[in-house]
């Protein structure tokens, strides 16, 4: 990776309907991430605890859009960062979460919270109003927002990664070439 | 005489009168992206991922007969875009949830979608309700990644003789059945010996207690890209 010859750009990530996984094979570009650091900092992100996105260079969006909270912090992203980009089969097809796109939502939340097998009699679907409000179907961001690129993978590998974000830094589309480009 | 030739993106290939430009192309290790060609069977031009322009028309070249002389473009920018959308459409049509398919790392969408670099799906997805059938002892059908091409049903028709399968209704309402009254694997005369077995691209018609045995890294595609991969004959899968 180039050094910077400006200042630093900024970085938001986040993880919507995701598991952490595309976090994780971020940070497993290990010791790369001194280099990465040298050229940006991180806005708001898991990494930084920072609540709210503010005007960013690059959003790191990992997960789809489950929920209305889901909806309310992508839109956030988009319209502070300046390239969105959709990483994980979550972000980019539903992923895991959407398995549940076939089955009415009242069924989904009957079966776990009151008809399933091991579930206490008398127990009753959470209402708590702090609970961010399901969508019917789980999405990926690219149906709710403009995305400006897309880093496939279950996760995608550091390697992916790493390939994608230098060629994105460097005003490229992101370039995967065999044994990089995964869908899982 | 001189053997009767055409080009493929300026490359000569060498054909046998008869032969489609699909044909002479596998023989001579080119690649031309494909899903609903077998060279075991008679080509069905249904998915048009083998879209040439010969002589600047576009043609389904697993249909089009070679002729002497033909100018042949495929691998374009033009055409591998109108392929990436093509490939785009199935995998939004479909469920296609690689990292839970038990053929994944030996899918031929999967990679030709590699091998086209289509980064996202593009396309909004219809999530269709497409329950599976694990009737049969042996064989499971998840409907859910049938992109129609049809290979099943000539396989079974054709060549194994036993009308397994079929394709159902029109246009966006095309699906895959099982020719039996209860609509169920189980109640035909499907084998593991059959050709239908063994011939689908994607992971609809898949082996039971087999699956996930090749580690990442080893599958099929893994090690090399379809593109790479010698070109299958009759006979082969
Ligand atoms: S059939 Fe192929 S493209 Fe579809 S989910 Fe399976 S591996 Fe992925
Ligand atoms: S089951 Fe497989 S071989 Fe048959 S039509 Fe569907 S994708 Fe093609
Ligand atoms: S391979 Fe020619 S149309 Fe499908």
């Amino acid at each position: 990776m180039a050094t910077a010859p400006g200042p630093k750009l900024k970085v938001a990530t986040v993880s919507l309907a995701g598991c952490f996984g595309c976090h994780m094979s971020l940070l497993d570009i290990d010791e790369r991430l001194f280099d990465l650091v040298e050229l940006v900092e991180f806005d708001r992100s898991p990494l930084t605890d920072i609540k709210h996105c503010g005007p960013c260079d690059i959003g790191y969006i990992e997960g789809g859009v489950c929920n209305a909270e889901n909806v309310q912090v992508l839109r956030e992203f988009r319209a502070n960062c300046r390239t969105l980009i959709s990483v994980g089969a979550c972000a980019i097809n539903g992923g895991l979460p959407a398995q549940r796109n076939h089955l009415p939502l009242s069924a989904v939340l009957d079966e776990i919270y009151q008809s399933g097998p091991c579930i206490a009699t008398g127990c009753t679907i959470p209402n708590d109003p702090e609970l961010p409000l399901l969508l019917n179907k789980v999405h990926p961001i690219h149906e709710v927002v403009k995305v400006d690129y897309f880093i496939p993978g279950c996760p995608p590998s550091a390697d992916a990664i790493w390939k994608a974000l230098n060629d994105i830094i460097a005003g490229r589309e992101p370039n995967l070439g065999h044994g990089l480009i995964h869908y899982d | 005489m001189s053997e009767a030739t055409f080009t493929l993106d300026g490359k000569t290939i060498p054909f046998r009168e008869g032969q489609t430009i699909m044909q002479a192309a596998m023989a001579a290790a080119a690649y031309i992206p494909r899903l609903c060609y077998h060279p075991g069977l008679k080509p069905h031009g249904s998915c048009k991922l083998c879209t040439v322009k010969v002589n600047g028309r576009h043609t389904a070249s697993c249909t089009y007969q070679a002729q002497p002389g033909l100018a042949v473009e495929s691998d374009t920018e033009e055409l591998n875009g109108e392929r990436r959308s093509l490939l785009q459409m199935l995998f939004v049509e479909g469920n296609h949830f690689c990292p839970s398919c038990e053929a994944s790392g030996n899918c031929q969408l999967q990679a030709t979608a590699y091998e086209l670099k289509m980064m996202t799906p593009h396309y909004d997805h219809f999530f269709p309700d497409r329950p599976v059938d694990a009737s049969h002892p042996e064989y499971l059908l998840d409907f859910n990644r049938c992109i129609l091409c049809s290979l099943c049903v000539r396989a079974s028709r054709d060549v194994d003789g036993k009308n397994v399968f079929a394709l159902a209704e029109r246009g966006i309402k095309t699906r895959l059945i099982v020719n039996a009254e209860s609509g169920l694997l189980a109640d035909t005369n499907f084998s593991a010996d059959d050709m239908a077995a063994h011939v689908c691209p994607v992971g609809v018609i898949l082996r039971k207690r087999t699956g996930f045995s090749v580690p990442i890294g080893q599958r099929t595609y893994d090690i090399n890209p379809i593109s790479a991969l010698p070109q299958p004959k009759a006979g082969e899968s």
